[in-house]
């Protein structure tokens, strides 16, 4: 497999992996004097599960925000579908089909499990204050239509006996499943999933990188995730990005960055003899 | 036993998202509704209108309107008298300004002049937070109760200050005036409380409420799963002030007749209203009601009970009330946090499973 290349391939496994959608080009990120980011490029094609991995601490979650827009970047270009991004408020980014979950996590906890999802919904949302106000017509319609497509989403991450729950008093694998909801309710283009199995068990691991190729392959979402299981990222991934000290120090399929020398000397430290 | 959900199957997501999934709770909601407006408007005399009635009916709009910025948004404020002051008040200069147009509208139009006098003062909540914002909206109470004692405009250049109410009248009905009767005031501020409430249910089961609790759980996610703030914060604080803009023009117009704002609409007004809101619970329309209920009805049980039953002395009674109103109210708060909603949410809980509770 050749990465230059931007021409649609298909994986070992059958899916398709398109063209460029997003890239971005050489992301400084600078807070004061600390650099967070320097000068990282890469490209995230459509349909892939692309990794970001490294130590604490390397910038990881940093460069989701920017990829999010909850950061601007202090120098670099967000190339989105073909164009570049000018500077966007985090909810104009949402609009743009671009949805996350939260390294720890952010749910509304005061709602239940439905109203949270189908909070995620809200960027297709139409209504007029009158509509609601009235309950009638187009806010009643279309409040039907959503709770629908949220239902199938329900359906598809197995939640339906905690739809009415508030999600404060759920158990943590259930809570960060119901995020993962919330942020596939948009029916985002990309996703980025912080950390999806931090603190979970063998078998809620398991559930959830299922969960992750499901949504892959069945709704053709692509997927950036960051994550420190080495096993899980190396067995979902398509392509690694790893950092270190917010400098890319590796990119590639995971055999290739295995193999890197770079790399191992970040995870497992290197020799001064 | 019958109250349950079992056998009432919902088959629309209609149906499910209903204010009452619960067919007992419909008809009990009814038989209120019935009640309300069918039995009591015969039976009720002056002083239950004028000390326990209408000024429930007044407080539970202003509590609801509270309610939807506080408890639903999170938006802490303390200037819920100004606002009342500026719905009292632009009633009154429309009520003078126009006196052939019906005074139901003239408290509806105030609605809307308060609510752009609230999106003015809730700018600053774009800001900033917490006791910052309540902080803010303190200097928005002493700004309005300030600028309607200075400017005469306001008040019509009347030698006392005051400000009281023409009479006017709906379907040949006085409803303001010296010659009201009791029950037409009780109904008037009754038909505003339903319709109110319906709105607020109706907005805060929507997409709108949802965004406003996105933003007082989590601003920073809302806004990243797609929620615009200023959006929210903006409708938050422009419905809330239509809702307390209408209390207000009918706390003036309705039910006081004559006013003084800094007396009607002072800085205790505000913390009136949000410990309504504290106690009767964060978040919830019924506990709008509940809160509005405990400290209207508190006082008048007090005194009947001091003064009437016991025999004290007025002076002694009136001090020892206060006292008795603020212990309950830390006692009520530290025994169930939650408010008088969440009381009423164990209990409905608990009356599904009775009789058989395993």
């Amino acid at each position: 497999m050749n990465i230059a290349s931007v021409e649609p391939y298909v994986t070992e496994d059958g899916r398709t992996i398109g063209g460029v959608l997003m890239e971005l080009k050489h992301i400084t990120l600078r807070f004061g004097g600390v650099v967070a980011i320097k000068d990282i490029s890469f490209d995230i094609r459509e349909g892939e599960i692309r990794a970001i991995i490294g130590p604490n601490g390397a910038g990881k979650s940093s460069m989701l925000n920017v990829i999010s827009g909850f950061y601007t970047p202090s120098e670099g270009e967000v190339w989105f579908e073909g164009r570049k991004r000018p500077q966007m408020r985090p909810y104009q980014v949402a609009q743009q089909g671009i949805a996350r979950t939260f390294q720890n996590i952010a749910l509304f906890s005061g709602m239940s499990t439905l109203d949270n999802i189908m909070t995620g919904r809200i960027t297709r949302m139409k209504s007029g204050l009158f509509s609601q106000a009235m309950w009638w017509g187009k806010a009643q319609r279309e409040e039907s239509e959503h709770r629908a497509a949220v239902e199938k989403i329900i359906d598809f991450l197995e939640i339906q006996h905690i739809r009415k729950t508030p999600v404060g008093r759920l158990p943590y694998g259930l809570q960060k499943r119901v995020e993962l909801g919330r942020a596939l309710a948009a029916e985002p283009r990309l996703l980025l999933l912080d950390e999806p199995m931090a603190g979970m068990n063998v078998e809620e691991k398991e559930d959830m990188s299922r969960f992750i190729l499901d949504v892959n392959d069945e709704f053709g979402t692509t997927i950036v995730l960051i994550e420190h299981d080495m096993g899980v990222v190396m067995d979902l991934s398509d392509r690694v990005v790893v950092m270190d000290y917010g400098k890319k120090i590796g990119d590639g399929p995971p055999d290739e960055v295995r193999a890197n020398p770079e790399v191992i000397a970040a995870y497992l430290g290197v020799s001064h003899d | 036993m019958f109250y349950r959900e079992a056998g009432d199957f919902k088959t629309s997501y209609v149906d499910d998202s209903q204010t009452f999934p619960i067919r007992f709770d419909r008809y009990r909601y009814y038989a209120v509704l019935m009640v309300a407006f069918a039995v009591i408007p015969f039976f009720v005399d002056s002083y239950w209108a004028n000390a326990i009635l209408v000024p429930f009916l007044i407080y539970a709009i202003a509590a609801i309107g509270l309610n939807i910025l506080t408890g639903y948004c999170g938006q802490v404020s303390l200037g819920t008298g100004g606002f009342m002051a500026v719905g009292a008040y632009s009633c009154y200069k429309l009520m003078t300004a126009f006196p052939d147009v019906s005074i139901i509208l003239h408290v509806i139009a105030a609605g809307f002049i308060t609510a752009a006098v609230g999106v003015l003062f809730g700018l600053p909540s774009l800001r900033i937070k917490g006791f910052y914002l309540a902080v803010a909206t303190l200097a928005a109470q002493f700004f309005l109760v300030w600028l309607f004692n200075k400017v005469p405009w306001f008040y019509n250049y009347s030698a006392s200050g005051q400000i009281s109410a023409p009479e006017r009248t709906v379907f040949g009905i006085a409803v303001t005036g010296p010659n009201t009767e009791a029950w037409a005031k009780y109904l008037v501020c009754l038909l505003f409380v339903m319709v109110l409430a319906w709105v607020a249910r109706n907005l805060t089961r929507g997409t709108i409420g949802r965004s406003w609790m996105a933003i007082r759980d989590m601003d920073i996610a809302a806004e990243i799963i797609g929620v615009n703030p200023l959006k929210a914060k903006l409708t938050a604080f422009a419905v809330s002030s239509f809702y307390i803009g209408i209390a207000g023009a009918l706390f003036f117009a309705v039910y006081l007749g004559a006013v003084e704002v800094g007396e009607a609409f002072g800085i205790q007004k505000s913390f009136l209203i949000l410990f309504m809101v504290i106690i009767g619970g964060l978040g919830s329309i019924f506990g709008s009601f509940a809160g509005a209920a405990f400290l209207v009805l508190l006082p008048v049980l007090l005194k009947n009970v001091l003064v009437g039953t016991l025999g004290w002395p007025t002076d002694l009674a009136a001090h020892i009330e206060l006292m008795i109103v603020g212990a309950l109210i830390i006692v009520f708060l530290i025994a169930e946090p939650h408010g008088l909603a969440q009381l009423w949410r164990i209990g409905k809980e608990k009356l599904r499973l009775w009789p058989f509770p395993h």
